[in-house]
C-alpha cells in the first residue's frame, strides 16, 4: 500500500455515529439478513421475493463495509461498490425475467412456475 | 545364385567342440554353406517367387515349375553336400546368421543362431525330403491342374514353405530352430489340410490338426525349456558332451543316479513326438487330415512331416537312455499304435483312409524299432530310421496311387464302387507302382518293406524283455499285408468296373467353384452316379512319370539294406558317437541291458536269422487271405468272399470301422465335458457377471436417482427453505465448533 493510501486509512476520520461499534453494524446486518431470507421464504410474489434478495445482499454489504471500516482496510468497501453495480444490473435482468413471467402465466405467484419437477 | 547366397550371409563354420571321449570328431568338420544354404533357403525363395506369382494373378503353371526347379535344385544340392563331406562323417556347424543371443540374469546365456547342424541323420532326411518333395510337386502339377490360378499358387507356396520349415526342423543346430521347423511344417500341414477351404469337413479336420498338434507341441516346448534349465545350451553340439556322463551312468546301470528332470526332458519329447508322428493317443488328426489334396497327403502326412517325429527321437536317443521310462513307453505306445491303427484300417472302405491308417500303424512301427533297437542292443536307431527312410518312397507311391485314382475316378475312394482298375487302358503304370507300393507295405521277401521291417521284428525278438513287442508287431505285420491286398485286390484287379465319384457337382473347389478333379474341358462331366457318359481320366505323363520313379526308388530302397547304407548313416548320426563306445564298455554291468545280456529267442532260434522266414510267411499268409477273401470268385465291386464272414463276426467290424469309437470316446471325455464348463461359465457370465456386476453397476446410481427425485419438487420457495435449513444446520455446528473450541481454552 502506498505511503498516501495508508495515510488516507489511517486518517482521523469523524465517527457517523458516535458509540456504534462493529457489534451493532453487524447485528443490523444480521437482521436485515433474517428478514430477507424469511421473506423471500413466506412470500409467493416475485417481485416481494426479488426485493427480498435485495434486502440479503445490502445486509452483506453492510457487514463488508463495517469489517472494512473496523481493519481499516477499503478492500470490502471497493468490493461493495461493485457488488451495488451488478446488483443493479441484475436488478434489471430480474424485473425483465418477471415481465415475461407474467406475460405467460398473468400470475406473479412463484409457486406456479414448478415445470422442473424431478 | 550360390555365390550371391554365400555373400549375403556372414558365415562361419565351426567345428563341434571336440567331446571328452575319442570317438568324436576331433577335426573341424569344413560344411560347404555354398552347398548347405540353398538347400534351406531355395524352397523359401520359391515361397516368395510363388507369392508373386500369386500377386501378379499368374493363370499358368509356372508356381508348379518354379516349386520343382528350387525343390530340384535343393536336393541336387544335398546330393553334392553328402558326396563332398563323404556322408558327413565328420559333423559340423554352419551359422548362417546370429539369431537369438540374451543373458537371462543369473541364467546360463541362451543362443540360438541360425545354424545347421550337419551329420550323417540330417543328410539322410533332407535326401528323402528333397528328393520326394521334388517328385510330389511334378505330380500335382498336374494333379492340381484344375485348380490353376489362385489355387495352384496357394497350394504350391505352402508346399514349398512346408520344405524350408522341414529342412528348419531338420538341419537347425538347435532345439529352438528344430521348434522353429517344427511349428513351421504344422502350419503348412494345416493350411494344406484345409486347402478345400469351402468344404466343412477339410476345415474341420485341419482344426483337429492343429489343436492336436498343439497339445504334442506343449510337451516339445516344455522339453526345451526344461534343456536349457537342466543343461544351459539348447545348441545340439553343445548337448551331446552334456548328455554323454548321464548316458553312460544309464548303461552303467546307474539309472538311479541321473537326476529326474533330466529324466523327464526325453519323456516331453515323446509328447511332442507323438503329436506330430500321429501316435496314441494324439492320433485321430492323421486320418482326418486325408481331406486335404492327395499329393499332400503324399509328402506331409504320410513320408516326411509325420516323420518329424521319429526323427526327434532318433536324435535325442542318448537322452533316452538316461531315462527310465522315455524308451519303453516309446515302444509300447508305437507298438499298440501300430497294431490300433492296423485293425482300423482292415474294416475301412476309403482307400485314402486306408493308407492313413496304415500310416499311423507304420509309424508306430517306427517309434517301437527306435524303442526295441535301443533297448535291446544299444545299437542306436538303425532299424525305426530304415523303416523312416524305405516307408517314406513306398508310402508315397501308395497315396499318389490313390490320388492318381481319385483324379481319374471324380473323386471315386470307395473299394466297393471300384473294381480293375489296372485293366483298364492307361492305367498300367499306376497298377504296376501300386503293386510294389503294396508289396513294400506288406513286407514281401526282398521288398525294402520287408527289410526295415525285418531289423524291427528281429531287434524285438533279440532281448526276452521286448519279445511280447515282437508278437505284437507280428500280428500287425499280417494284418497290414491283409489290408494292403484288401485295397490292391478289389479296386486294381477283378473284374474292371466303376463309378464315378460326386466331384463332378463341384463340391469343395477352390476359388472358381468346381472342383480339383477335372481341369479337362468340361464336356465330358455333366452327369453322376452311373451315368453312361463319364470316362475315367487316365493319368497323364507327369503322375505316370513320378509314379514309375517312385515304385523304382522304393523297390531300390531295398538295396540299402545289404549294403548297410542307411543303418550306417543312421548309427554314425554324431549324436550316437557316445552309443556306441558306451555299449562297449558297459558290458555285463547289467544283466537286463547291453546285447552281451540274455540273448533272445524266437521259439528257441536265433532271431536275426529266423526272422527273414517268418515275416515273409507271415506277410504271404496276409496276402493269401486278403486274395482269398477279395479276388477269388469276387464278380462284382461291391461284394466279396469278406461278406460271408460277417455274421462270425458279430459287431467287431463294425467297431473297427468307426475306429473302435475313439472319437466319440473323445468327445465324451474332453468335448462334452469342456462344452459343459463353457456352458456354466456363459451362464455365471449371463447371470453373475453381467446380471450382478454390469447391470448391478447400472441399476445403483437409477435406484439412487429415483429415491432422490422427490426432492427436487420444482417448487422455488421449496429450494429456498431447504437450501436457508442446510446453512442453518451448518451455522448450527460452526457455532458448536467454536463453542467446543472456546471450551478447551481458545485453540480450535
Amino acid at each position: 500500500m502506498t505511503d498516501l493510501a495508508l495515510a488516507i486509512a489511517q486518517a482521523d476520520f469523524p465517527l457517523p455515529m458516535p458509540g456504534a461499534t462493529l457489534y451493532h453494524y453487524l447485528l443490523v446486518s444480521a437482521l436485515m439478513f433474517a428478514i430477507g431470507v424469511i421473506g423471500f421464504v413466506s412470500r409467493r410474489n416475485l417481485i416481494i421475493m426479488f426485493l427480498c434478495t435485495e434486502l440479503m445482499f445490502q445486509a452483506a454489504g453492510i457487514a463488508l463495509i463495517a469489517f472494512s471500516r473496523f481493519h481499516l482496510n477499503h478492500t470490502g468497501e471497493a468490493f461493495v461498490i461493485f457488488v451495488l453495480t451488478v446488483a443493479a444490473a441484475e436488478a434489471a435482468l430480474a424485473l425483465a425475467l418477471v415481465v415475461l413471467l407474467f406475460r405467460r402465466k398473468e400470475t406473479l405467484d412463484a409457486s406456479s412456475w414448478a415445470e422442473l419437477k424431478g | 545364385m550360390i555365390d550371391l547366397l554365400g555373400n549375403l550371409f556372414t558365415l562361419a563354420t565351426h567345428a563341434v567342440p571336440p567331446a571328452a571321449h575319442g570317438a568324436a570328431p576331433d577335426a573341424a568338420a569344413a560344411i560347404p554353406s555354398a552347398l548347405t544354404l540353398p538347400v534351406v533357403f531355395l524352397p523359401l525363395l520359391s515361397c516368395v517367387l510363388i507369392g508373386l506369382c500369386a500377386a501378379f494373378r499368374v493363370k499358368t503353371k509356372l508356381p508348379a515349375w518354379i516349386t520343382v526347379a528350387c525343390i530340384g535344385a535343393a536336393f541336387v544340392c544335398t546330393l553334392l553336400l553328402y558326396t563332398n563331406t563323404h556322408g558327413a562323417e565328420k559333423p559340423g556347424v554352419l551359422t548362417a546368421w546370429e539369431w537369438l543371443a540374451f543373458k537371462p540374469r543369473g541364467w546360463p546365456a541362451f543362443v540360438a543362431n541360425f545354424a545347421f547342424y550337419i551329420d550323417s541323420l540330417t543328410l539322410l532326411w533332407m535326401l528323402f525330403v528333397t528328393g520326394l518333395a521334388t517328385l510330389i510337386a511334378l505330380y500335382a502339377s498336374e494333379y492340381m491342374a484344375g485348380d490353376v490360378g489362385p489355387g495352384y499358387c496357394r497350394f504350391y507356396a505352402a508346399f514349398s514353405l512346408f520344405v524350408f520349415s522341414m529342412a528348419c526342423l531338420v538341419m537347425g543346430d538347435n532345439l529352438v530352430l528344430l521348434y522353429l521347423g517344427w511349428e513351421g511344417v504344422g502350419l503348412c500341414s494345416y493350411l494344406l489340410i484345409g486347402y478345400f477351404y469351402k468344404k466343412d469337413s477339410a476345415v474341420a479336420a485341419a482344426k483337429k490338426a492343429f489343436v492336436m498338434n498343439r497339445i504334442g507341441d506343449l510337451g516339445l516346448a516344455l522339453g526345451i525349456w526344461l534343456t536349457y534349465v537342466q543343461f544351459g545350451t539348447v545348441r545340439y553340439a553343445e548337448l551331446w558332451p552334456l548328455i554323454e556322463p548321464y548316458t553312460r551312468l544309464a548303461l552303467g546301470g546307474h539309472l538311479d543316479q541321473v537326476p529326474f528332470l533330466v529324466q523327464l526332458i526325453p519323456v516331453l519329447f515323446t509328447v511332442g513326438a507323438f503329436g506330430k508322428s500321429a501316435q496314441i493317443p494324439l492320433y485321430v488328426w492323421l486320418p482326418d487330415a486325408m481331406e486335404g489334396p492327395t499329393p499332400v497327403s503324399a509328402l506331409i502326412h504320410a513320408a516326411t512331416m509325420v516323420t518329424a517325429g521319429v526323427y526327434l527321437v532318433a536324435r535325442f536317443l542318448p537322452l533316452y537312455f538316461a531315462s527310465e521310462w522315455a524308451l519303453p513307453i516309446v515302444a509300447w505306445i508305437g507298438t499298440l499304435t501300430a497294431l490300433l491303427a492296423a485293425t482300423i484300417g482292415m474294416a475301412q472302405f476309403d482307400i485314402k483312409r486306408i493308407m492313413a491308417y496304415s500310416t499311423v500303424s507304420q509309424l508306430g512301427y517306427m517309434f517301437a524299432g527306435l524303442g526295441v533297437t535301443a533297448l535291446a542292443s544299444h545299437e542306436g536307431a538303425a532299424g525305426g530310421v530304415f523303416h523312416v527312410f524305405t516307408h517314406a518312397f513306398f508310402k508315397a507311391t501308395l497315396f499318389l496311387c490313390c490320388g492318381a485314382v481319385m483324379h481319374g475316378f471324380a473323386g471315386q475312394l470307395d473299394l466297393r464302387k471300384l473294381s480293375g482298375v489296372m485293366w483298364m487302358k492307361g492305367w498300367g503304370i499306376v497298377g504296376v507302382a501300386m503293386l510294389i507300393g503294396c508289396l513294400n507295405l506288406a513286407g514281401f521277401a526282398f521288398t525294402a518293406g520287408f527289410f526295415s521291417k525285418d531289423i524291427i521284428l528281429a531287434e524285438a525278438f533279440t532281448n526276452p524283455r521286448t519279445s511280447a513287442i515282437g508278437w505284437i508287431l507280428l500280428i500287425t505285420a499280417g494284418l497290414t499285408a491283409y489290408y494292403t491286398f484288401r485295397v490292391f485286390f478289389r479296386v486294381f484287379v477283378g473284374p474292371k468296373y466303376y463309378e464315378p465319384g460326386d466331384e463332378l457337382h463341384g463340391h469343395g473347389g477352390d476359388d472358381h467353384g468346381h472342383d480339383h478333379g477335372h481341369g479337362h474341358g468340361a464336356g465330358d462331366h455333366g452327369h453322376g452316379h452311373g451315368a453312361g457318359g463319364f470316362h475315367p481320366h487316365a493319368p497323364g505323363w507327369a503322375i505316370n512319370l513320378v509314379l514309375a520313379v517312385l515304385a523304382i526308388a522304393s523297390l531300390a530302397a531295398a538295396i540299402a539294406y545289404p549294403v548297410h547304407w542307411v543303418q550306417d548313416l543312421a548309427h554314425n548320426a554324431s549324436t550316437y558317437m557316445v552309443l556306441g563306445e558306451a555299449a562297449h564298455g558297459g558290458h555285463g554291468a547289467d544283466a537286463g541291458h547291453g546285447h552281451a545280456a540274455a540273448h533272445g529267442t524266437f521259439l528257441g532260434m536265433d532271431p536275426h536269422k529266423v526272422m527273414y522266414y517268418v515275416s515273409s510267411i507271415v506277410g504271404l499268409a496276409g496276402i493269401a487271405i486278403a486274395a482269398y477273401l477279395h479276388l477269388l470268385g469276387r464278380t462284382t465291386a461291391a461284394k466279396s468272399r469278406a461278406d460271408g464272414l460277417l455274421p462270425y463276426l458279430g459287431p467287431i467290424p463294425k467297431w473297427a470301422q468307426n475306429k473302435w469309437y475313439v472319437d466319440e470316446l473323445y468327445g465324451f471325455l474332453v468335448y462334452w465335458p469342456l462344452k459343459a464348463v463353457a456352458h456354466i461359465s456363459y451362464l455365471l457370465d449371463k447371470l453373475l457377471i453381467d446380471g450382478l456386476l454390469v447391470n448391478g453397476a447400472g441399476w445403483l446410481p437409477k435406484a439412487g436417482g429415483r429415491s432422490l427425485r422427490p426432492t427436487q419438487s420444482g417448487v422455488l420457495h421449496d429450494y429456498a427453505l431447504k437450501m436457508a435449513a442446510g446453512v442453518g444446520v451448518i451455522l448450527v455446528i460452526a457455532a458448536a465448533a467454536m463453542a467446543r473450541s472456546a471450551a478447551n481454552g481458545g485453540t480450535p
